[in-house]
């Protein structure tokens, strides 16, 4: 199989190892993967913010990235909604950018998605003997549905201990521009995120989404815990290679 | 609508945030609240095409308001009842004092009205030289501690049971125990006394009927009952939204109220007011009179996609599950209606996109109240087109132009943003320690003051990526 990954602009830039697991992961299942170097970023900082003339060059961008592609693959769900959920209305004026948008939405998937749903893999083959909770981020949870990919996956990992995060649907309190606009109120909510965190005593926290995982450990860091903070294809990564 | 609020929406945030009591008490109701909601859900068969149900009713009458409102008009008159219409708050407090007034009245008991809030008619009326009574517990209290609502179904919800006893005692003269029996006790014979006294009661309305010209009223003390049963004039103030065609609209729009406001299957009184005592009835009021508001409602009616936001049916669901009203309470809004659904109809309502238009940025868009929204009103889509109509309309900081214009530049091209990301790798260098950024520099300290920011890595995945392809393949 053939797929194209989507590596979104916080992976790209702060997290490029967590793009290494994703790959090392789909290649062990078989995967054929290319990088369309056009990508750069889905737009979502403008669109969420209200700034759509600005986001809608930069969402361009991938409509022409992914043209040829067959699937798309990215680490993150909160850019997919965004893809999802925005580029109908921001297109709906060029039937041709339409058509693209359309096509893109029939053809990108979350990571985990794309593992149980078009790969059949609920059983990957890893092995991670440590204490682990998981946030659901708000867009892959609510837009979706991507936990239930997680979970199956999850169950499926040996020695695994899974612990449910209290208020497991509760916001991080990122929201992309909100965390700078209303820092006070941002800061509040992440810190019940992290108290409800260091309730289920795990070692490692996982999510599917950088930007909430981003939020959550620089939180974690600044309060000098040292919770190990991992995206669901660097557990699978890691647990695969033991 | 509402008053301005002096301060800026960030800094009624800072100010609630310092509220600890607030914060717990808010906090623990909101998760009963949205704990019992979830069982109620859960225990009524087939809750998503009762959601579906609920937004076809409020959508059709939504969509055919003009009708609705005349038949309705029509059957309140054929009762014997008098219909007016106000298209300001300013016109509506006029009629009310108007009306009571006209019939002499010295004491007024009202029963719980979110419309009544945003009309601001209690000052008005107490300024025409009227006593005013709130009947409804929580508004009772409010009123003692000249407070405004802060949750649209408990609008006591920031307050803990010993400010109350603090507050009756103060009233009572003695000391009244901070049980809930003692208060409820306290409540219950001070208002007992106000209610047969009244000369007129004031109530809102959760839905009229079109069909049959009734007001319907939801309450879980009686006082609805009591304020319309018992003085000789009552007067009901409804949003000019909110209606049902028949009757047996009712069934579901009243199954929905109760279980997405508190998880109650019903609750403990529904009143339906049919006009003013008829020849044979042993009780009610002798004249009726129904004020229909408009204030800002035709404006959002104008426009397909806000219209959705009228099919509101005032549950405080989105309140509940709102991560960042759990944090801040009602009052932070600044607005008569507050969370999700305030953030979306204040600045439609006012038609004030400079100063309310700040309410949208209230959400982290999380969509956790388009979820439970038992209308299933999109207000996650709502709060963001609200947003883009501000940027639009010129309303947002220079700097935040400038930034989005820069973004655009840097991000539309993959050899731009290439440079920008390693222009920002290397800019940041000196900030760097450990791996993340922690000193709080201008721009950055929103984010620093309370978390690390990770320092972009040395090498880009894309940089990585071409690398590995190049090991690879020779």
């Amino acid at each position: 199989m053939k797929a194209s990954i989507f590596i979104t602009c916080i992976c790209d830039s702060m997290y490029p190892q967590v793009g290494d697991s994703m790959v090392r992961v789909l290649e062990k299942l078989g995967v054929t993967l290319d990088f369309p170097p056009e990508q750069t970023c889905c737009g979502q900082p403008a669109l969420s913010s209200g700034y759509w003339e600005d986001a809608k060059p930069v969402a361009e961008t991938m409509l022409t990235a992914f043209k040829n592609s067959e699937y798309v693959v990215a680490p993150a769900g909160s850019c997919i909604t965004a893809i999802k959920e925005y580029y109908p209305a921001l297109f709906e004026q060029n039937p041709d950018q339409y058509r693209q948008a359309k096509e893109l939405i029939g053809k990108i998937y979350e990571f985990s998605e794309f593992v149980v749903k078009i790969l059949k893999k609920e059983d990957v083959g890893a092995s991670f003997p440590h204490r682990v909770t998981y946030h659901s981020s708000c867009h892959a949870r609510r837009f979706l549905n991507t936990d239930e990919y997680i979970l199956a996956l999850l169950k499926n990992v040996r020695e695994i201990d899974y612990v449910p995060l209290p208020h497991e649907e509760a916001c991080c309190g990122f929201g992309g521009t909100f965390a700078v606009k209303l820092p006070e109120i941002s800061e509040a909510m992440v810190d019940e995120k992290v108290r409800n965190i260091f309730e289920t005593k795990a070692d490692v926290l996982i999510g599917t989404d950088l930007s909430c995982l981003m939020n959550i450990t620089g939180r974690l860091r600044k309060q000098k815990s040292n919770i190990r903070v991992m995206h669901m294809a660097e557990l699978l990564d890691e647990g695969m290679r033991t | 609508m509402s008053e301005r609020p002096a301060l800026q929406l960030r800094d009624r945030a800072v100010k609630a945030l310092k509220d600890d009591q607030m914060r717990q008490a808010v906090r623990n109701a909101v998760d009963r609240l949205s704990g019992n909601k979830e069982k109620a859900a859960r225990e009524l068969p087939h809750w998503e095409q009762w959601r579906e149900q609920t937004r076809l009713i409020r959508q059709h009458t939504i969509d055919n308001l003009d009708y609705y409102l005349k038949m309705l008009t029509d059957n309140v008159r054929k009762a014997g009842g008098q219909v007016h219409f106000a298209l300001t708050a300013e016109a509506a407090r006029g009629i009310i004092t108007g009306l009571c007034q006209q019939y002499e009245a010295k004491l007024v008991v009202k029963s719980k009205s979110m419309v009544t809030e945003e009309i601001h008619l209690n000052p008005a009326l107490e300024k025409a030289g009227m006593e005013v009574v709130e009947s409804d517990l929580a508004e009772y209290i409010l009123q003692l501690a000249g407070e405004t609502p802060s949750h649209i179904i408990v609008p006591a919800i920031h307050k803990n049971r010993y400010q109350i006893a603090d507050l009756f005692s103060q009233v009572a003269g003695e000391k009244v125990e901070s049980d809930t029996p003692a208060l409820t006790r306290f409540a219950r014979q001070t208002l007992r006394e106000k209610f047969m006294e009244a000369d007129i009661g004031i109530t809102g309305c959760n839905f009229a009927v079109a069909e049959t010209g009734s007001v319907t009223l939801v309450t879980n003390e009686g006082n609805a009952r009591l304020s319309t049963a018992l003085p000789r004039v009552v007067i009901s103030v409804m949003g000019m939204e909110r209606l049902v065609p028949a009757f047996e609209d009712l069934e579901t729009v009243l199954s929905m109220l109760p279980r997405s406001a508190t998880g109650q299957k019903l609750t403990s009184y529904i009143s339906v007011i049919n006009g003013p005592r008829q020849a044979a009835d042993i009780d009610g009021c002798e004249k009726f009179h129904l004020v229909i508001v408009d204030n800002g409602r035709s404006r959002i009616l104008a426009d397909e996609e806000y219209r959705q936001s009228l099919n509101c049916i005032r549950c405080g669901a989105c309140f509940n599950v709102c991560p960042v009203y759990r944090q801040i309470g009602g009052h932070a809004y600044g607005s008569v209606y507050g969370g999700p659904i305030g953030s979306v109809i204040t600045p439609l309502l006012e038609n004030d996109f400079a100063f309310w238009g700040e309410l949208p940025y209230a959400s982290t868009l999380c969509a956790a109240c388009t979820s439970t929204c038992p209308a299933k009103i999109p207000l996650q889509e709502l709060l963001l087109k609200l947003r883009a109509h501000r940027v639009s309309a010129g309303y947002t900081n220079t700097f935040e132009k400038i930034a989005f214009g820069l973004w655009k530049r840097f991000f539309k091209l993959p050899g731009t943003y290439k440079f920008a990301m390693k222009a920002a790798s290397l800019g940041q260098k000196p900030l760097v320690k450990n791996g993340y950024i922690t000193a709080r520099i201008p721009l950055l300290a929103n984010w620093t003051n309370s978390r690390y920011l990770p320092a972009a890595a040395d090498e880009t995945f894309r940089d990585r990526w071409k690398k590995r392809k190049k090991q690879v393949s020779p």
